[in-house]
């Protein structure tokens, strides 16, 4: 007999080790370690007692088995590594940084998913036609601009043609300060929105275009179903899984370029964490930092198979 | 062989029908040919040499795009900044091109434990935010620019793995492979007399699309302050450069920022052109 989820949820575990494995080993690879990233060029000046000691203390000095071991222990402990800069474990870092990434993640989603439709379906409507061209324009140009140059772009427009720049400010939570956090919120989560929509409208364009052909549709105008209500109820509901699909993909890539848009717009969120990380070589902070990335990742990757049962019950498996 | 130049024929043919393919197509020789001046030193100025006295000029018939606050020539940063960023991208795809087709069409065709294990393993890569694991690589490597081509390398891989594997699973279980099988060819003959031309295509335009890809990668973590070093030019780090200048220097962010577009422009539309042109079924509609 097979309970259902039990397999699903061992690939998503064997996915996960094989992604501590792989960051544990690659961040091994650094020339320097923790010991130079923290005392800079002033290591040449230590004694070999000293940098002994300090190995034993960073705990460098044991085998890479037994550091991944004490890695992935402390990971499920849930304090996910110390971080020796700030002398706070990660935990307590990614407690204030992980809701802001989040938070970036969803109003770019969300942005990205209805700016795609509309703008998907504005273009479907007649291919070939100007707006058809002006649709698949901006699908284009969404995806050749690159976000740093976005971001830069409103950065340099609003702060010196405006004099607004929200984000000169300090960080306001949502729950500190919901007006100042939406405006902080506001230019980042548009620059991730269109970094969605693009790839968003051009699967919900083609895949609209291959729907319209089918014969339910032509059955539902010929039965005098209103224009609208065939368009959204059969052609937008039949084409929407490769849509969602695109989306689930998408959301990955926006954790990626949430890295760059919260360095341009000073939040400070995981993007930031792990960036700073990197800097300064804090090998705990960016495995563990990367490795709530991919469980997030993972999960959303679950989300999308159940919206998919949502949204055509014909799967079953 | 007759055969095949008609195929290609061909897919030239309508590859030049299309108008924006054959305008993505343009664009990228543009792109090309200014990097290849860039290589053989044909810019009007040294792209690290400073023009003391004509700090943050705007652009101009003896600087073309301007000069940043170095007085550096910013024409000439921009084209060596490109051939750069071409060279990050064309190595980094090469190299995810040869490794991805190799597992991929292996793993397709021998199946059993070798596939479920490249499957297993790329899966785990496949989806996961490039930039991040590219990150990451830089991180452990360094900065020279095949650093940079290395890490891309490695985190598009996947990505080529599945395109390569999905045909020769299709392909594998026809007729004419099992007769060949039969006839006793050995499976290097099968695999590229039968099974490599059916892979060529979705490679082909995968390629395009993932260079593109990678030169948004590649400007985005020199942007980051983790590709090419200063003073040499990057078409991100002239970005990254131009934030607290652009208010009044709009020419500093401007060019970079329009030659990287283009770029990635051209080659998606290339993409898509290749993909209409190369795909059979696509040609009716």
């Amino acid at each position: 007999m097979k309970i259902p989820g039990v397999s699903r949820t061992l690939s998503v575990l064997a996915t996960l080790f094989g992604i501590s494995i792989f960051v544990f080993l690659v961040l091994r690879v650094i020339p320097g370690d923790s010991i130079t990233g923290a005392f800079g060029i002033e290591t040449g000046a230590l004694t070999p007692g000293q940098i002994a000691e300090l190995r034993v203390y960073y705990g460098i000095d044991q085998s890479l088995l037994l550091q991944y071991i004490s890695w992935i222990h402390s990971f499920l402990s849930g304090k996910l590594g110390f971080a020796y800069s700030t002398g706070v474990s990660v935990a307590t870092l990614t407690k204030s940084s992980l809701p802001v990434t989040i938070e970036l993640a969803i109003i770019g989603t969300v942005l990205g998913v209805v700016l795609g439709i509309a703008i998907g379906m504005f273009s479907a409507k007649k291919p070939g036609s100007s707006r058809d061209f002006a649709g698949q324009l901006f699908g284009l140009l969404a995806l050749a601009i690159p976000g740093f140059v976005l971001s830069t772009g409103i950065v340099t427009v609003m702060a010196n043609k405006f004099h607004y720049f929200p984000n000169g400010y300090e960080y306001m939570t949502p729950w500190e300060n919901p007006w100042m956090n939406f405006q902080q919120m506001m230019f980042p989560g548009l620059v991730l929105g269109i970094a969605v929509a693009a790839p968003v409208m051009r699967t919900t364009r083609s895949a609209l275009l291959e729907t319209v052909d089918k014969d339910f549709v032509r059955t539902a105008h010929g039965k005098g179903v209103p224009n609208n209500k065939v368009q959204f109820r059969h052609v937008l509901r039949n084409s929407l899984i490769p849509i969602v699909t695109m989306t689930g993909i998408q959301f990955g890539y926006l954790l990626g370029g949430a890295v760059i848009v919260e360095k341009i717009f000073a939040l400070p969120g995981m993007g930031r964490q792990i960036l700073d990380a990197i800097m300064k070589r804090e090998y705990a902070t960016v495995q563990s930092s990367i490795m709530v990335f991919a469980i997030m990742f993972v999960l959303i990757n679950v989300a999308t198979d159940v919206i998919y049962r949502k949204i055509d019950p014909r799967i079953k498996k | 062989m007759k055969n095949k130049e008609i195929k290609t024929k061909g897919a030239i043919h309508y590859y030049l029908q299309s108008t924006s393919g054959v305008v993505g197509a343009v664009l990228v020789l543009i792109m090309v040919i200014v990097s290849i001046c860039s290589i053989f030193g044909i810019t009007p100025y040294d792209p690290v040499e400073q023009h003391i006295d004509n700090i943050l000029q705007g652009p101009s018939a003896h600087f073309w795009f301007g000069t940043d606050d170095f007085g550096r020539d910013v024409f000439s940063r921009t084209l060596e900044g490109m051939r750069r960023s071409l060279t990050v991208s064309i190595t980094a795809v090469s190299l995810a091109t040869i490794l991805g087709v190799t597992f991929g069409v292996l793993a397709g065709y021998a199946g059993k434990w070798f596939d479920q294990l490249v499957t297993r393993v790329s899966d785990v890569f496949f989806a996961f935010p490039a930039i991040l694991l590219a990150l990451a690589i830089v991180a452990s490597l360094g900065n020279a620019w095949y650093d940079t081509a290395l890490a891309i390398g490695v985190v598009y891989t996947p990505i080529f793995i599945r395109v390569a594997r999905g045909p020769v699973l299709t392909v594998k279980e026809m007729d004419y492979i099992k007769i060949s099988r039969v006839l006793g060819f050995s499976s290097f003959r099968i695999l590229r007399k039968h099974i490599f031309p059916n892979v060529f295509a979705p490679i082909v335009v995968q390629i395009a699309l993932s260079l593109s890809w990678a030169i948004l990668t590649e400007s985005g973590l020199s942007f980051l302050g983790l590709g090419t070093q200063p003073p040499t030019p990057s078409l991100g780090l002239m970005v990254s450069d131009a934030q607290p200048l652009a208010a009044f220097a709009w020419w500093t962010l401007v060019f970079p920022s329009l030659f990287i577009t283009i770029v990635v422009v051209g080659l998606n539309l290339v993409g898509d052109g290749l993909r209409d042109a190369l795909d059979p079924a696509r040609r009716s509609s």
